[in-house]
């Protein structure tokens, strides 16, 4: 692997350019691995590099059925934060932050964090009461989150509109400066980079048919577009194709797999410093580095494996973006796309063993998971490595679903999905 | 968007006089309390979640507010039928058009 510093961009500039390499190798699959991890997104790519470099198993393949990060990883709104309700998220994410901190270092990549804060309006007194409980707990919990009265987040995001006229009048909002922003695609390219250097093979276009286990019930490898691999662990993290993948293992998993949109607009000069959400009236926004603003959309009412959504979706965000942003009412779409997404009854994740022996599942991060990449690989590495949870992801079991102890993060969605 | 068709209506209508409901045919149990956990599990929270025909409830709410159940394939969105509740779910491969 290439050593990306200062010097080598100056050497690369006075010698031609003629210095890039590939960052990582097409490979065939081997007979054999110590791990198959089932999906090439941020997650499972992040947790092949953490595997590697903290638990010394570099026997991994990574195995995905389109290109590497071509899922959700690259169609989510790119939004990083950790203001959770419960104790139990707030680790989680809290944990997946205080990663995000260092990991442009630490994977010597430029992920392009961005801490430029995510605002959460209120719009009416149920908002206040929800947000500023949020607030409370998150200080509990030693999570960053500061309430502001309406004029304080006119101050920290002058496009706001405070006429107490508009249809849908910001009477104060919860800030969370340590939230932000990072480039999505770099994050799984960063992963992927760094777990290829240490020895994983990385294996796109080769979808994952079926998960074969032995008359033990334990699981002996995967059946690809490739053929067979065998496999000690088999480790799913396949976001909306979770439960038509493990289906085939037998295990049925309490998920449905829905179709999210987002959008953006064409770019612009800077004019949008952070990140704003809106959860009485379904609209975030933030903008990009290209210029772009970029848009999340709420999901489609039924289960779907489409990765497209309904047009009045979108319809419903514009309208709501076009009331509180005034200034954005004569701004044109250029794009807008869907990505399925996996949703829990609690709307909390699953990460953690599963009732067969040698299978693993990180999944159900439905429309929030980008912001967990790094901390939700990290602990998903120590289960698979140790075979036993992380103190971190130890709630997040499959088991919570039968013992009823639910992780209840709906109202912390922050948009209602 | 999609368009449904009620069968109580009889008519095409658009998804937006339409609430989804979920899964279609999924039975409350007859005698709750001999439920194990994990039967009380599979009833409340486990879902098939195909990638192919999905059985599912839609409501004409903003029509004829009944509900009824539909067969729709997940990939494609495309409606193979919609039904009247209370009636069995269509044979799959009368549906899909492929020999058994």
């Amino acid at each position: 692997m290439t050593h990306f510093s200062f010097a080598q961009v100056l050497k690369g500039a006075l010698t031609g350019q003629k210095h890039w390499t590939a960052q990582w190798p097409e490979r065939e699959p081997k007979a054999a691995y110590d791990v198959v991890i089932v999906g090439a997104g941020g997650h499972g790519l992040a947790a092949a590099y953490y595997l590697a470099t903290q638990h010394g198993i570099t026997n991994v393949a990574v195995i995905d059925k389109g290109w590497l990060g071509g899922g959700n990883t690259g169609r989510n709104t790119t939004i990083i934060r950790s203001n959770y309700l419960y104790d139990e998220s707030a680790r989680m994410y809290d944990h997946a932050l205080d990663l995000w901190d260092d990991l442009s270092q630490e994977l010597n990549y430029n992920v392009m964090y961005s801490k430029r804060g995510v605002l959460m309006l209120a719009h009416n007194q149920h908002d206040i009461q929800s947000f500023q409980r949020h607030v409370h707990s998150n200080r509990l919990n030693g999570v960053d989150n500061a309430w502001l009265s309406a004029k304080e987040a006119k101050l920290f995001c002058p496009p706001l509109d405070l006429n107490p006229n508009a249809r849908y009048p910001v009477v104060g909002a919860a800030l969370q400066r340590r939230a932000g922003t990072a480039r999505h695609d770099a994050v799984a390219w960063g992963y992927a980079r760094g777990a290829v250097a240490r020895g994983v093979d990385i294996i796109q276009n080769c979808p994952v048919t079926a998960i074969r286990r032995d008359a033990s019930g334990r699981v002996t490898g995967v059946e690809t577009g490739k053929g067979f691999i065998a496999a000690k662990k088999v480790a799913v993290s396949a976001a909306g194709h979770t439960s038509v993948v493990m289906e085939t293992a037998g295990v049925r998993l309490p998920l449905e797999s829905y179709p999210l949109q987002a959008l953006v607009s064409e770019p612009v000069k800077p004019c949008f410093p952070c990140v704003v959400m809106s959860n009485a009236v379904h609209a975030y926004v933030s903008q990009s580095d290209k210029g772009e603003l970029v848009i999340g959309a709420g999901t489609d009412a039924y289960v779907s494996y489409s990765q497209r959504g309904g047009v009045h979706i979108i319809e419903h965000t514009l309208a709501a973006i076009c009331e509180i942003f005034p200034m954005f009412r004569r701004m044109r779409m250029l794009r807008s796309w869907g990505g399925v997404v996996d949703l829990t009854p609690d709307r909390s994740p699953i990460s953690g063993k599963t009732p067969v022996p040698g299978l693993y599942v990180n999944c159900g991060w439905g429309t929030g998971g980008f912001k967990a990449t790094p901390g939700s690989g990290h602990v998903f590495a120590h289960t698979i490595a140790r075979d036993e949870p992380h103190p971190i992801n130890a709630p997040f079991t499959l088991e919570r679903f039968t013992t009823g102890r639910l992780i209840d993060e709906a109202a912390a969605a922050a948009v209602a999905h | 968007m999609l368009l449904i068709h009620c069968p109580y209506c009889d008519e095409d209508r658009s998804e937006l006089e339409f609430a989804y409901a979920g899964e279609a045919h999924i039975a409350r149990p007859a005698d709750p309390s001999a439920l194990s956990d994990d039967e009380w599990r599979d009833f409340l929270f486990v879902r098939s979640n195909p990638r192919g025909v999905h059985f599912e409830r839609w409501r004409h709410i903003n029509g004829c507010a009944r509900f009824f159940n539909a067969a729709r394939e997940t990939v494609s969105d495309r409606f193979l039928a919609t039904y009247k509740t209370g009636e069995p779910r269509p044979d799959l491969a009368s549906l899909t058009g492929e020999k058994p």
